[in-house]
C-alpha cells in the first residue's frame, strides 16, 4: 500500500479550504488549473508506460477534479476514516486520471506517478484499493462499480453514517445490465446519499456508442429508473458542482455530464482512435503544449 | 478425532439451512455489522426469521446476481459483515466475475453463501444444479471454500466465517444429511477432522459424501478393510499435511464430492499427491456431463455417490495394489 505524502496532503487540505472560501469564478480557476496539472499528468504517465486510455482519461479529468477539489469530504492523510466520502471510478480502465488526481491531493507521492504500469508499481492499468489509498474498489471489468457504490450508500445507513457515495460510470459502461440492477437497487431503497456520474463522452472502444449500441434516450432510461437526471456540460466545473447536489427529493441523483473524449488535446478530441492510443514524442509535445495555454 | 459411526439409513437427517439460519440470527443479535443480502431468496435462504427480527439488515436485491454480489461489497466497504445468500448455481455462475473482483481481488470479509448447492434440486436440471462452483471458486485467489458436512459444522463454519477477514465461499448442504460431527470440533482453514482410524485406503470427503463415507467405512470393516475418513470441509486451503500423511500412510486415495470431478476436491488433492506423493487415486464426482432428470437422491445413486459407490471404489483401488 502506498503511503499519504504528508506535505502534499497538507497542500491539498489548504488549497480545498481556499477553493471553497473563495468566490464563485476564483472557486472555477483553481478547479481548471488542478485539471490542468491532472491532465499534463496522465499525458507524462502514458508516454513513460506506452501504455493507456488517453481518450477516456482526458474526458474525466474534470469530473474527478470537481468531485476531490470541492465535492467529496476527504482527508488523503486519512484515507480509510470510516466517515469519508466514498467514491468509485467505474470506468477503471481511466486509472491514470484517478492517480494523478489523487496524487495531486496528496493520497500519495506525485514522484510515485512515473511507475505507473511498471513491473510491481502499485499503480496497476486498473485501480487496486489494497495498493492505492483513495481507491475505494477494485475496478477494470465494466459494469462493478456501480453496485459496489449501491453497497456502500446502504452501508452508511444501516451504520448511522453520514457520508456520501459518488461512482462514475462510462457511457459505454452502461451497456453493461448489471448497471440497471444497481439502478434499481438504489431507487427501491431511496438512497439519496448516492450520486451516479455518466462521462458522456459518446465514443466507445470501437465506436460511437450510438453506432455501437445506443444509449438515448439517456436521462429518460434514469428517470424511469426512478433516479433524478440532470444534463450538464462535463467541462465546466460551476455546473458540475451545481449539478452534484443532492436532490431535495431524497432520490439519487444521475449527472449526465456531457463531455469530450479527449478533451484538452486538439487531435485526439472525439476521435475513435484514440480510445488507448499512444502519443508518439512528438504528439507529446504538440499535447503538453496545447494543455500548458 | 473419531466419532461413532452414523449408518444414514438409521440416523435423522438435517436440511443444513436450519443450523445456517440460526447461526445467522445468533450472529446478529451480537454484533449489529451483521447483514444479509440475498436476491428474492428469502424463503430458500431460510432467512424468514431473520427478516421478520431485523427487517432493515436484510437487503434483497431482487433477481440480480451482479449486483448481489457487488452490494455485499459495499456493504463490507462500509464496515458491515455481509452474508450474500442466494441458490449455489445463480450465485457462483451468474456473478463469478463480482466474486472474483468485488469480492475476492479487493479481499474484502463478503461471505458467498450457496444455497441448495451440488443436486439437491434435483429434478430442477442442470441449470439449477450447482456442481461446478468448487471448480470455479477453486479457482479464484485469496477466497476460502468450505463445505459443511452437517448441521454442527455448518454453525461453525457461520460463526467462523463472519470473524475472518477475508471472502469466504460457504457451500450450504439442503440434501438432508445425518450429523457427523461432534459439536465441540475444530473449524479451521487448512485442517481436515479424521473420523475413523485406518491405514487401507483414505477416503477424503466433503459435505453430503461425509456421511456415506463413514457408512462405506462401516460396511468395510466386516471386510476387514480399514477405512481412515477425512472430512475435508475446506476445499481451499485443504489440509495438505493431513493428504500427505494419507499418501503415505495408506495405500490409495479415494476423494467423494457432489460437485465435477474437473476441478474441486478430487482434482485439488490429486495436484498436492501427484506432486509431492504420487498414490493411487479414485475421483468420485459428477463426471462432466448433464444430469438426466431425477430427484437428488436419484442422481447421487446415478453417478455413484452412495456409500456402496465409495466402498466399490476402495475395494477396486485395493484389487490394484495386490495384484
Amino acid at each position: 500500500m502506498l503511503s499519504t505524502d504528508p506535505v502534499g496532503a497538507d497542500r491539498f487540505r489548504a488549497r480545498r479550504h481556499r477553493i471553497a472560501t473563495e468566490d464563485p469564478d476564483a472557486q472555477v480557476r483553481e478547479l481548471q488549473q488542478l485539471a490542468a496539472e491532472v491532465r499534463r499528468s496522465v499525458v507524462h504517465m502514458i508516454d513513460k508506460a506506452q501504455l493507456g486510455h488517453i481518450g477516456g482519461d482526458l474526458s474525466v479529468t474534470d469530473i474527478l477534479v470537481t468531485l476531490f477539489g470541492r465535492v467529496l469530504d476527504v482527508d488523503p492523510a486519512r484515507p480509510h476514516g470510516p466517515d469519508r466520502d466514498r467514491f468509485i471510478l467505474s470506468k477503471g480502465h481511466c486509472a491514470a486520471s484517478l492517480y494523478a488526481t489523487l496524487a495531486h491531493c496528496g493520497y500519495f507521492p506525485l514522484s510515485e506517478l512515473s511507475t505507473f504500469m511498471a513491473p510491481l508499481s502499485a499503480l496497476n492499468g486498473h485501480p487496486n484499493r489494497t495498493k492505492v489509498p483513495g481507491v475505494e474498489t477494485n475496478t477494470g471489468p465494466l459494469g462493478h462499480g456501480f453496485p459496489v457504490a449501491v453497497g456502500c450508500a446502504l452501508a452508511a445507513r444501516l451504520s448511522g453514517r453520514s457520508y456520501r457515495t459518488y461512482v462514475v460510470l462510462g457511457d459505454g459502461e452502461l451497456q453493461e445490465g448489471s448497471n440497471w440492477e444497481a439502478a434499481m437497487t438504489a431507487a427501491h431503497y431511496d438512497l439519496g446519499s448516492l450520486t451516479a456520474i455518466v462521462d458522456r463522452n459518446r465514443l466507445q472502444q470501437g465506436a460511437r456508442t450510438e453506432e455501437t449500441k445506443r444509449l438515448e434516450p439517456l436521462a429518460e432510461k434514469w428517470t424511469s429508473f426512478g433516479w433524478e437526471a440532470r444534463e450538464v456540460d462535463g467541462h465546466d466545473h460551476a455546473r458540475l458542482l451545481a449539478a452534484l447536489r443532492p436532490s431535495p427529493t431524497g432520490r439519487p441523483v444521475a449527472v449526465i455530464a456531457n463531455t469530450v473524449k479527449g478533451k484538452g488535446v486538439s487531435f485526439i478530441e472525439d476521435r475513435v482512435e484514440w480510445h488507448h492510443k499512444v502519443p508518439d514524442a512528438g504528439q507529446v509535445r504538440t499535447a503538453l503544449e496545447e494543455l500548458n495555454r | 478425532m473419531t466419532t461413532g459411526l452414523i449408518p444414514e439409513n438409521t440416523a435423522r437427517t438435517y436440511d443444513c439451512r436450519q443450523a445456517f439460519a440460526e447461526e445467522l440470527i445468533a450472529l446478529a443479535a451480537e454484533d449489529p455489522r451483521i447483514v444479509a443480502v440475498c436476491n428474492d431468496s428469502v424463503g430458500s435462504s431460510n432467512l424468514v426469521r431473520f427478516r421478520e427480527l431485523y427487517p432493515d439488515r436484510l437487503i434483497n436485491v431482487g433477481i440480480a446476481e451482479q449486483d448481489l454480489v457487488g452490494v455485499g461489497a459495499g456493504l463490507a466497504n462500509g464496515g458491515l459483515i455481509p452474508f450474500v445468500s442466494a441458490a449455489g448455481p445463480f450465485l457462483t455462475g451468474r456473478a463469478t466475475e463480482q466474486i472474483k473482483t468485488d469480492a475476492a481481488y479487493n479481499g474484502l470479509p463478503v461471505i458467498l453463501c450457496g444455497q441448495s448447492p451440488g443436486m439437491a434440486y434435483g429434478e430442477l436440471g442442470p441449470t439449477h444444479h450447482s456442481i461446478e462452483d468448487l471448480s470455479w471458486m477453486r479457482a479464484i485467489a485469496d477466497l476460502a471454500v468450505a463445505v459443511p458436512a452437517d448441521p454442527a459444522q455448518t454453525r461453525a463454519a457461520v460463526r467462523w466465517a463472519a470473524a475472518h477477514d477475508g471472502p469466504v465461499y460457504l457451500r450450504i448442504p439442503r440434501f438432508k444429511i445425518p450429523a457427523v460431527t461432534p459439536e465441540d470440533a475444530p473449524f479451521r482453514p487448512g485442517r481436515s477432522l479424521q473420523l475413523t482410524d485406518g491405514d487401507d485406503i483414505t477416503v477424503m470427503a466433503v459435505g453430503t459424501m461425509v456421511s456415506r463415507a463413514l457408512t462405506a467405512a462401516e460396511a468395510l470393516r466386516a471386510e476387514g478393510i480399514g477405512l481412515r475418513v477425512l472430512n475435508m470441509t475446506f476445499v481451499e486451503p485443504m489440509d495438505i499435511d493431513a493428504v500427505l500423511r494419507a499418501a503415505r500412510e495408506t495405500h490409495g486415495i479415494v476423494t467423494a464430492e457432489e460437485a465435477t470431478t474437473t476441478g474441486g476436491l478430487g482434482a485439488a488433492v490429486a495436484s498436492v499427491v501427484a506432486q509431492n506423493h504420487p498414490a493411487p487415486m479414485r475421483i468420485l464426482g459428477v463426471p462432466r456431463r448433464f444430469a438426466p432428470t431425477g430427484s437428488a437422491s436419484f442422481l447421487l445413486e446415478h453417478f455413484g455417490l452412495t456409500a456402496d459407490g465409495i466402498a466399490a471404489a476402495v475395494r477396486e483401488l485395493l484389487s490394484h495394489e495386490h495384484r
